[in-house]
């Protein structure tokens, strides 16, 4: 069942980005596991798309389409994104295709992958990886002017420079992740994908990162976000509309507000119902489910 | 911040159950480059027989360090650890392995707990083989722990840790914990990587286990709705020590220190919105 609102399409100033009928699957053994089913998405300039499901519901999949960074066993088998007046086949299906999406990567569509803040090299400083990272993408660019760009960019987001001279380890989990995020945005990509960027961060570390993005969204250092996670509370802060991934399909999208409180579709429904925060709805129902027998519809579940 | 209600922990807990677990002014240090860092600092915690204590707190409050000293993977620099009566601070050799197969842990990264070169049946056979667990109950065992957090044997028993989700992985982690039946849990972030419906899930597990068995649980979580749903009480941790503990109902609802208020309004509003 699909429960496609008339406000699917972003309603603000103007389109970004269209992604139009994705399909992906993972091949290589015995049969092809079909993990992204004809998904179509919409970006207004300037807006933060939330993408939420359940693990395996194939939004990081989507992601890794969309940022055309898709490698065997996955296989983008067709689908196409509109951004800047032109259109991208997303389509892997040689390793022509890698090269071919080799220049929109990091200034058209950015990737923030999962756990990218783990990923940091032990032995580099900041600014060295932050050097090699510019580099990789445009060797033209001189050691110096990757820095200033880099510095520029934290003092526009209020953060502190010194953190340049840091290796990983002397950094919290909320400054790695915030740096991770800065540089895979230096080359003001059109587009972010941010895949659970708050998934390993605690709640004040989550607030600040997702005040940043929004910061960075205003300042327009890049056009817009998905923002992919399965952490609806937080979505629900960041992002102007919601689309909802179920076993490869988006099943309901629209405004944030709209699809929290007025939920079509009985999977959204039931992930809005699973939302614990902490209120006396959470404890009354904590309460009751302790003391309450398992029924066999929740053996079922299991 | 509520030091009477500091106070008043043990005398509260004490009225719940046999203490079965606790730990009395434990402290850990860690020297490094030349400086010493208080991870833990003279902590002291009850855990009653069939009860859920949920520790919560910033990245860096040193909740996880806690639980390892408590699981003894760590040793401590100060104070001491209780089981059934019996001080565990020092155990060693057959009565460490002993205490382990009462007292389980689910930690935050279960990519890092797993040997990537054994498939997930091998060592979910291996730890029962160590346990002295027949082959028969093994498998039996294995397919029951595994429906608990939503896996079919077919699907995972064959893959490698890395061909798993890390919400599979975080739920192999929970499974293999309670084959070996503990009388407690210490569950490290142990639903940090699963999506709010397998959450809600794994945790109804827990609530069963400690009203059908007696489970008695540590639950250390930065999500405080977890808390409000699992926990009896609920203790707040910043830079290795507790300041603020109660019921779950004191320390979320009325709040005395001002680091819990803030923890408490940094969490994300299903209903509110930053965008400006």
């Amino acid at each position: 069942m699909s429960t496609e609102r008339p406000q699917h399409a972003p309603s603000s100033t103007g389109v970004l980005a269209r992604a139009q009928n994705i399909r992906c699957v993972y091949g290589g053994g015995e049969e092809d596991f079909t993990a992204v089913d004809g998904v179509s998405i919409a970006l207004g300039e300037g807006e933060v798309l939330g993408l939420a499901g359940e693990s395996g519901c194939g939004k990081t999949t989507l992601g890794n389409a969309l940022a055309m960074i898709a490698a065997p066993p996955l296989y983008v088998l067709s689908g196409t994104l509109e951004i800047d007046d032109g259109t991208i086949d997303l389509s892997t299906l040689s390793h022509d295709d890698v090269k071919r999406h080799r220049p929109y990567r990091g200034r058209t569509v950015s990737m923030l992958p999962q756990g990218a803040m783990n990923s940091i090299s032990p032995t580099l400083r900041i600014s060295s990886l932050i050097k090699d990272v510019m580099r990789a993408h445009d060797p033209r660019i001189t050691k110096d002017e990757a820095l200033d760009l880099a510095r520029e960019r934290l003092k526009m987001l209020e953060m502190p420079v010194r953190v340049l001279d840091s290796y990983a380890h002397q950094l919290s989990g909320g400054m790695k992740q915030r740096m991770i995020t800065v540089i895979s945005t230096l080359q003001n990509p059109r587009l972010l994908i941010a895949d659970e960027p708050t998934s390993a961060l605690d709640v004040s570390s989550q607030r600040m990162l997702v005040e940043m993005l929004l910061e960075m969204v205003e300042q327009r250092i890049m056009s817009g976000v998905v923002f992919v996670t399965h952490d609806l509370p937080v979505l629900s802060q960041v992002s102007d509309r919601l689309a909802i991934m179920h076993a490869g399909r988006i099943v309901e999208s629209g405004p944030t507000r709209q699809l929290v409180e007025d939920a079509q579709h009985p999977y959204t429904r039931k992930l809005l119902g699973s939302v614990l925060d902490p209120s006396q709805e959470t404890r009354a129902r904590g309460i009751a489910r302790r003391s309450a027998p398992v029924t066999p519809e929740e053996v079922g579940e299991r | 911040m509520s030091e009477s209600r500091a106070d008043d922990m043990i005398t509260r807990s004490a009225t719940s159950g046999e203490i079965l677990l606790s730990c009395q002014n434990v402290t850990k240090e860690f020297s490094v480059a030349g400086s010493t860092i208080t991870a833990v600092d003279d902590v002291s915690l009850e855990f009653p027989e069939a009860s859920v204590l949920a520790v919560v707190g910033e990245s860096g409050s040193g909740k996880s360090t806690l639980a390892r000293m408590l699981l003894r993977l760590m040793p401590v620099t100060s104070g001491t650890i209780t089981f059934r009566d019996q001080d565990v601070t020092h155990l060693k050799g057959r009565d460490l392995r002993e205490y382990w197969t009462e007292v389980q842990a689910v930690f935050q990264d279960p990519f890092a707990s797993f040997n990537q070169f054994f498939t997930v049946g091998s060592l979910l056979r291996r730890s029962l083989a160590l346990a002295k667990i027949s082959k028969d109950e093994a498998d039996s065992l294995i397919e029951e722990c595994l429906g608990y957090v939503d896996l079919r044997p077919k699907e995972v028993l064959h893959k490698f840790p890395h061909q798993m989700s890390g919400g599979q992985r975080q739920r192999v982690m929970v499974a293999r914990a309670l084959m070996m039946r503990p009388k407690v849990l210490l569950a490290d972030e142990a639903t940090s990587m699963l999506d709010a419906t397998l959450r809600v899930n794994v945790l109804n597990v827990l609530h069963d286990l400690r009203n059908e068995l007696g489970l008695t649980v540590l639950f250390i979580t930065h999500d405080i709705g977890q808390a409000c749903y699992l926990a009896d009480r609920v203790a707040v941790m910043e830079h290795g020590r507790v300041v603020e503990r109660g019921t779950t109902e004191e320390v979320i609802f009325s709040p005395q220190g001002d680091y819990t208020r803030r923890l408490l309004s940094d969490v994300p509003d299903l209903r509110g919105s930053l965008k400006p």
